[in-house]
């Protein structure tokens, strides 16, 4: 976390999560020997072709063989090098998911996976290129870390953070046109440590990735119209989970809604939910996701806001839960 | 069934026509993967509008041919044909790529009218196209299947796992185009993941291999016709193409992999497709 990097707004605005991460990649590689770049015909979309044209000794494209790219990167870790790998996070979960979990995880080989064009992002494409599993998937991997960064900030910070931490890690980001989010990289990013990005005591709304920055929109809009006092959480890293905070909220605030770009089956809401049922606490809770379905085609605004995942959507389902009455059922005692 | 001048004058005609609708469909789209589009247009032609057995009127006629577009993101390209076949109104893809709107980039068999099957995640087709040519042998149908692979496609291990059973199995009753437009999205295929003597592998993996120009209906045509009548080996067309056909400023640009247009664009791109067909 020492690379001396800083994204000022305006280097977010212009550049996209993507090119962000190609900045700190090559920068990183200068002073590390073992990092090598590996991708499949996706150099250019998911600008880890930036390390290459710096390094083209320690860049390879293997072309459109997406198994075969997570196998050689397996190899490469098992060689003593430190491979980050990128490809879009459909064929990266999916196609080499085999790959990914005994080539990678089961060895629990230090392989940075840089997944792009997740959740749908890339809307118009169609459920071919829609990534609505990945998490359930990665989650469902022994040793792999998974983060989801709220925006090319995060991720410069979390690909940064992905070299000192052992093992497999798995980032997923857009497809590089979120708007950002932090103004400056030093907010305090650890992996497995969740971010209180807005502070309150009514509800909580816990984020990942682009879902963040609609949901501290929302929050505000609350607090001025609604007078509600909304807790936001980016809970960047999905595996290890950040008990300690969500377990927190539930106690502060008894509401909980998750929002994440996935099926509401297998990832952040799911993930939150196993702690919450863990620890014996009651709490009305709600995911909003993509509903267990292939989605509709769209550019990622409408579908963001067809599937309840901006700020509007976001508001209403808010107001939905702190009208419900989750107390009303007298056969339940819901004393915690 | 060899072509007369009269069919190739009538092909040649639809595939300037169909050019420019994938000129006018990518600018309604805001992007679409327009190179690739072009460079198969001959070959989707000759199997829509001369060899496949298919009725637009009945999409789902159990023993029609099916053809399968594995390069799914040519579905632009894709989606121009079958609206010139009558299979949906030509109108409908100013949707294309938007909210809701039953095209994608990548057309979708349960949404889009005509599909056989939904492509976009390179490397699936082949197999689908292996099941579908064994799905007519054990039902004793006579259909046939046609398979459309792009050349950057052919680095996927599963194109050459399904060319493998497709020569096991002796499936002759399949028909494989390769797109050879020889770009994928990084640059030329020989730089990026080299496929040569790509002849050969097809060769080595039990197939009869018909090394063609792509943009000449003589040519598809009499392969098409050779193909269709072997009874040993399954047949790959290697289609010879260029990437961005007609579109004088697209060729051979990797740059055009996929884009978008604006109306001064559009205005040039019809023009250049326009000097193609007259010099043919
Ligand atoms: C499994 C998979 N990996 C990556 C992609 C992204 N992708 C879309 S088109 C393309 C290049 C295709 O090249 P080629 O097959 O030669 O098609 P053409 O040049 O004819 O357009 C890639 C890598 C994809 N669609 N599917």
């Amino acid at each position: 976390m020492s690379e001396g990097l800083t994204w000022t707004l305006y280097d977010a605005n212009t550049m996209t999560q993507a090119q962000i991460y190609g900045e700190v990649l090559c920068k990183m590689g200068q002073t590390r020997p073992d990092i090598v770049a590996l991708t499949a015909d996706m150099a250019k979309s998911t600008k880890i072709g930036r390390f290459g044209e710096k390094f083209p000794e320690r860049f390879f494209n293997v072309g459109i063989a997406e198994q075969n790219l997570f196998g050689v990167a397996a190899g490469m870790a098992k060689s003593g090098l430190t491979p980050f790998i990128s490809t879009m996070a459909v064929f990266t979960s999916m196609r080499a998911c085999e790959q990914v979990r005994t080539d990678i995880c089961y060895q629990n080989l230090d392989c940075k996976i840089i997944a792009t064009h997740g959740g749908v992002s890339f809307g118009q494409a169609g459920s071919t290129h829609h990534c609505t599993e990945d998490l359930a998937i990665m989650r469902s991997f022994a040793n792999m870390t998974i983060i989801v960064p709220a925006d090319g900030i995060e991720t410069a910070n979390a690909v940064r953070a992905a070299f000192d931490w052992p093992g497999p890690i798995y980032i997923r980001i857009g497809r590089g046109f979120e708007p950002p989010f932090y103004e400056t990289e030093d907010y305090g990013f650890t992996i497995g440590k969740a971010v209180e990005v807005n502070s309150g005591t009514d509800i909580t709304l816990i984020c990942c990735g682009a879902t963040v920055l609609q949901a501290a929109e929302a929050a505000n809009y609350l607090r001025q119209n609604d007078g509600l006092s909304v807790r936001v959480i980016n809970l960047h890293t999905i595996k290890p989970i950040d008990t300690k905070t969500i377990l927190q909220a539930v106690m502060d605030t008894r509401r909980i809604i998750t929002f994440e770009e996935h099926n509401i089956q297998g990832g952040l809401g799911s993930a939150v939910a196993d702690v919450i049922a863990a620890s014996g606490k009651g709490c009305a809770f709600e995911k909003v996701g993509i509903p267990d379905c292939y989605c509709e085609v769209g550019y990622p605004e409408d579908l963001q806001s067809y599937y309840k995942l901006d700020t509007d959507g976001i508001i209403g389902k808010v107001r939905q839960v702190m009208d419900r009455d989750f107390e009303e059922d007298d056969d339940w005692e819901d004393e915690v | 069934m060899p072509i007369t001048n009269n069919e190739i004058a009538a092909l040649e005609e639809r595939a300037s026509k169909i050019r420019k609708n994938i000129i006018d469909i990518t600018s309604w789209a805001g992007g679409a993967h327009i190179g690739g589009a072009l460079s198969m247009v001959e070959m989707i032609t000759t199997l829509y509008f001369k060899y496949a057995n298919i009725d637009p009127a009945n999409p789902d006629m159990p023993d029609r041919d099916r053809i399968v577009v594995s390069k799914g993101h040519s579905g632009v390209g894709y989606a121009a044909v079958l609206a010139e076949k009558g299979y949906f109104d030509f109108e409908l893809l100013k949707d294309f790529n938007k909210f809701k709107s039953p095209f994608g980039m990548h057309l979708d068999s349960l949404k889009v009218r005509g599909v056989d099957v939904s492509t976009g995640s390179l490397g699936h087709g082949l197999p689908m196209a292996v099941g579908l040519a064994l799905g007519a042998r054990v039902q004793k149908k006579n259909w046939k299947t046609y398979c459309i692979l792009g050349d950057g496609e052919c680095n996927e291990g599963s194109i050459w796992e399904a060319a493998m059973a497709a020569s096991h199995f002796k499936v002759t009753n399949l028909v494989t185009f390769v797109d050879r437009n020889r770009f994928m999205i990084d640059g030329k295929t020989e730089e990026i993941m080299s496929i040569e003597p790509f002849a050969d592998k097809w060769k080595a993996f039990g197939f009869e291999v018909r090394d063609i120009n792509g943009h000449n209906f003589v040519e598809l045509a009499t392969a098409l016709d050779e193909a269709l009548t072997a009874d040993e080996k399954p047949t790959v067309i290697i289609a010879n193409t260029t990437k961005g056909k007609g579109v004088d400023f697209m060729e051979n640009d990797v740059r055009w992999h996929y884009g978008g247009l604006n109306s001064d664009l559009v205005i040039k791109a019809k023009a250049s497709v326009e000097r193609m067909f007259q010099r043919n």
